[in-house]
């Protein structure tokens, strides 16, 4: 047992050799940029994916046809174009900015504006509140009196019809 | 001031919804396609019976026809067969079948099995021309004008009610054009 592992452990790096020597493509800088560009365009078929990460036969496919272009010298944009005059703006993953899309683009910017109009305006208000918050002389009055009225009353039990505050 | 405070998140909650129902009834697979108002794109490919014999699209001018991407390993291409073999017997307009990565043989014996709806069918053997036709859903079906623009694309298999209420009508009328 023991010299059947020996052996097997002789032959394993032989076997490993073996596998490590295909390489991915002819032109590793071609296919990295078939993979960057393709990393930007969405896969149809498995809409989730990039076209760089599906398997999906469509995607296979397209990543070959963006291969071949550049290796015709086209531009990746030339390549994005391409692909959007078939399949739509959708294949991209970086929406091109244009009137359909411009609340895509903006609609955030301007929640955020009326987000921050509505704090500024509730601080503004609560501010107001703070300043009116002081006793008038007749609260002033009302206060000195319970106190005065001494430890043992119930202050609990009296009328809150001057109450200040927001309610 | 005082009713402000309610209406407001009312009105933000009434906007969520109305875009939540918007988005939540499109379905994320019809891609609307750039194609549709545009000349259908240019082909050339041999048919499916007879490889030596090619046909383009400009064979295809002066009159109305569907073209209807199909295949025999398309397990959605059988639910809408009956639906496009019935229509073509009544024989309102030519449809011609792109037979998109498909083995020739296979896709003659699934004709052979169960009915050929199509005028002619061509074999787009490397999904090459289905690249150009912005297909990624077999079966895909485009409607396409005596001018040889394309005025109607369908994503998925073509039901009755698909025909009768959007392909039918859009027929005559580009017909009658």
């Amino acid at each position: 047992m023991r010299w059947l592992l020996a052996a097997l452990l002789c032959v394993m790096p032989l076997v490993a050799m073996a596998k490590e020597a295909a390489p991915l493509a002819d032109d590793p800088a071609l296919e990295q940029r078939v993979m960057k560009l393709s990393s930007e365009l969405r896969c149809l078929v498995c809409q989730n994916q990039s076209l760089a990460d599906s398997h999906a036969d469509l995607a296979i496919d397209l990543r070959n046809q963006v291969r071949d272009q550049m290796r015709a010298g086209k531009s990746d944009a030339e390549i994005k174009d391409w692909l959007t005059q078939r399949y739509g703006d959708f294949v991209l993953y970086r929406t091109p900015l244009k009137s359909g899309t411009w609340l895509l683009w903006f609609g955030p910017f301007l929640l955020l504006i009326g987000g921050v109009a509505g704090l500024l305006l509730y601080m503004k208000r609560r501010r107001a509140l703070v300043a009116s918050s002081e006793l008038t002389p007749q609260e002033h009055a009302r206060v000195q009196a319970l106190l005065a009225a001494g430890e043992g009353a119930s202050i609990a039990a009296q009328p809150r019809n001057a109450a200040p505050g927001r309610r | 001031m005082k009713s402000l405070r309610f209406i407001v998140p009312l009105l933000v909650f009434v906007v969520l919804l109305i875009f939540l129902w918007v988005g939540l009834s499109l379905n994320p697979r019809e891609v609307p396609s750039p194609l549709i108002g545009k000349p259908a794109p240019a082909f050339q490919l041999g048919r499916l019976d007879d490889p030596a014999r090619t046909i383009s699209e400009k064979d295809l001018r002066g009159q109305v026809w569907l073209l209807n991407v199909w295949a025999s390993w398309c397990v959605a291409c059988m639910e809408e067969h009956p639906v496009l073999v019935q229509f073509s017997r009544a024989g309102v307009v030519p449809i011609y079948g792109l037979n998109y990565k498909d083995q020739r043989e296979a896709a003659q014996a699934w004709l052979a099995k169960n009915g050929n709806p199509y005028t002619t069918s061509i074999a787009d053997l490397d999904g090459k021309v289905g690249i150009d036709y912005g297909v990624y859903g077999v079966p895909e079906t485009f409607l396409i004008d005596k001018a040889g623009v394309i005025r109607y694309k369908r994503i998925g298999p073509v039901t009755p009610k698909i025909l009768n209420d959007q392909i039918m009508p859009l027929i005559k009328q580009l017909q009658a054009s």
